[in-house]
């Protein structure tokens, strides 16, 4: 699909979404409640089938965090990314490591590294980081860390 | 050594392997739960080698950063440091001189060789065979030999920077290719006398670690792991950079989707990287080998995301840029890392001693996972 055969899709499927043009793929930006519902539709749908989830990752912008979602479709080949400004104070969003299974390591990463609570993920817990650094959230613009961090 | 760490409620036995195991290459720990030999689940602790190395990445410039990524999938190093530098191609909008971009398709081809020699080297000596390890050291060394020749550097080469490539190829690389190419062509047949058509190799192999087209997508297993269970992957082919689309190479595809099907995508794959290195070695345009680019890079506002195939799979750099000098943040989107989340799926319900067959068919290289 085309990213205007695209947009009217997923405008069909989400009215409330935004579209922002001119990178390099198509971005839509979803509302963290709206966004569980249609990472389903956009997996199960037939003409979107996006059944490759190849990055997931978040951004601190120090005001809120971002979660970004790289979409691929193995059968049709188009790329999109999902936007989702999570609420400052409280960051939280549902999880899509049932949807797509790489999530699940990806989640937890984005957990440790940024403190955002995926909800109703099966197994919330460090990964990379040793026991201990619960809360600590690393990957934070504010985070300082005396012993273990060098300045570059 | 096997020591019993817990038990789970129904009785299972929980047993560490690793963080130091001869057999997890690096330092990755993993926690098994076990019925006898029967494995239920696996449970990776990663960490090991962590170094947050996207967060130091932000603190350094356009310039300084390719260094660090060296050091993630070492034995990829070339081909890191070129998603690197095409990511940031991508947001200068600089053109590469054509012999930069073949200098760096030859290295790329010739890192995907070496690390391929060293995986199927452990491989067989993860299974108890000694002899093969010797036998892909020594083509490996010569790879080497040219590296350190071009490049100056054996193991983390630093040799791509934006614009094009670090330096001249030394005067006798095309020479020392062909050497090397020769070589390869008389030693392959060994690999096959040596382990593929091995019985004991084929039984332990066949049938073991088996991993569905579905799944493999699901858990974003790409490279060797993915084209074993014949899903199509390979970003040379399907998102071409650099001069891919003007080259003849097929993608390898198995369809058996076990730990044989993964062994034989990375036997015939380095036969692919011979066929490439063979089209462009004595096609070298003349002209420079970088393009004039600034001394202080500053990329645009916006966000840059490059996707290359490393030798275990897809290697994305993600670039948020604020407009300054250094990024806003990094994310690298490693392949061991996904094809390491498939592990657990695929074990459940094999012997314990199958375990080590397939960790080496997955190729784990740990600083890549661990970032």
């Amino acid at each position: 699909m085309t990213n205007e055969e695209l947009k009217a899709k997923i405008t069909e499927l989400l009215p409330a979404a935004t579209f922002e043009e001119g990178g390099q793929w198509l971005t839509i930006n979803v509302e963290p409640k709206d966004w569980r519902l249609l990472a389903g539709q956009l997996r199960q749908d037939a003409s979107l089938f996006f059944d490759y989830l190849f990055c997931l990752t978040c951004i601190d912008w120090k005001t809120h965090l971002t979660m970004v979602y790289h979409l691929d479709s193995t059968k049709f080949r188009h790329n999109i990314v999902i936007k989702s400004k999570l609420i400052a104070g409280n960051p939280a969003i549902e999880t899509v490591s049932d949807i797509w299974k790489t999530a699940n390591f990806h989640e937890r990463e984005v957990y440790e590294m940024f403190g955002v609570n995926f909800l109703d993920h099966p197994d919330l817990r460090l990964l990379i980081l040793p026991d201990g650094w619960e809360g600590k959230k690393p990957m934070l613009k504010d985070f300082e860390d005396p012993i273990n961090m060098i300045k570059l | 050594m096997i020591e019993e760490i817990g038990r789970t409620t129904e009785g299972d036995v929980m047993i560490n392997v690793g963080p130091q195991h001869p057999a997890t290459h690096g330092v990755l720990h993993l926690v098994i739960t076990i019925n006898g030999e029967t494995i239920k689940k696996v449970e990776p602790h990663l960490g090991f080698i962590h170094r947050s190395i996207e967060k130091m990445c932000e603190s350094l410039s356009y310039r300084q950063f390719i260094y660090v990524t060296s050091r993630m999938d070492y034995l990829s190093s070339h081909i890191n440091n070129h998603a690197c530098a095409l990511c940031v191609e991508k947001g200068l909008q600089v053109e590469i001189p054509s012999r930069a971009q073949v200098i760096r398709v030859l290295m790329d081809e010739l890192t995907r060789i070496a690390s391929h020699e060293l995986w199927w080297g452990a491989m067989a000596m993860d299974l108890g065979a000694f002899t093969p390890f010797f036998h892909a050291f020594r083509e490996r060394e010569s790879i080497n030999d040219i590296m350190e020749e071009t490049c100056g550097a054996r193991l983390t080469m630093n040799y791509m920077v934006p614009g094009g490539v670090m330096q001249d190829i030394h005067p006798n690389f095309q020479r020392r290719v062909k050497d090397f190419i020769r070589l390869y062509k008389s030693k392959v047949n060994e690999y096959d006398e040596l382990v593929t058509g091995n019985i004991i190799f084929q039984n332990r192999m066949k049938g073991v670690g088996y991993l569905s087209p579905e799944d493999a997508i699901s858990y974003g297993c790409t490279g060797p792991p993915a084209r074993g269970s014949g899903v199509s992957c390979d970003i040379r082919k399907l998102y071409p950079y650099e001069i891919y689309d003007q080259l003849e190479f097929d993608e390898i595809l198995e369809t058996g989707g076990d730990s044989f099907a993964r062994y034989m995508v990375r036997v015939r794959e380095m036969n692919q990287s011979i066929r490439i290195i063979e089209q462009l070695i004595d096609n070298i345009p003349e002209g420079d080998f970088q393009a004039k680019t600034k001394a202080v890079l500053k990329l645009p506002k916006g966000e840059f995301y490059q996707r290359v195939e490393t030798a275990r799979g897809e290697f994305g750099v993600y670039i948020v840029s604020e407009g300054g000098t250094t990024p806003y943040r990094i994310k690298f989107r490693s392949p061991g890392f996904s094809n390491l989340s498939a592990l657990d799926h695929m074990v459940r319900g094999s012997k314990l001693g199958d375990l080590v067959a397939m960790m080496g068919t997955l190729d784990l290289v740990i600083p890549d996972i661990d970032r």
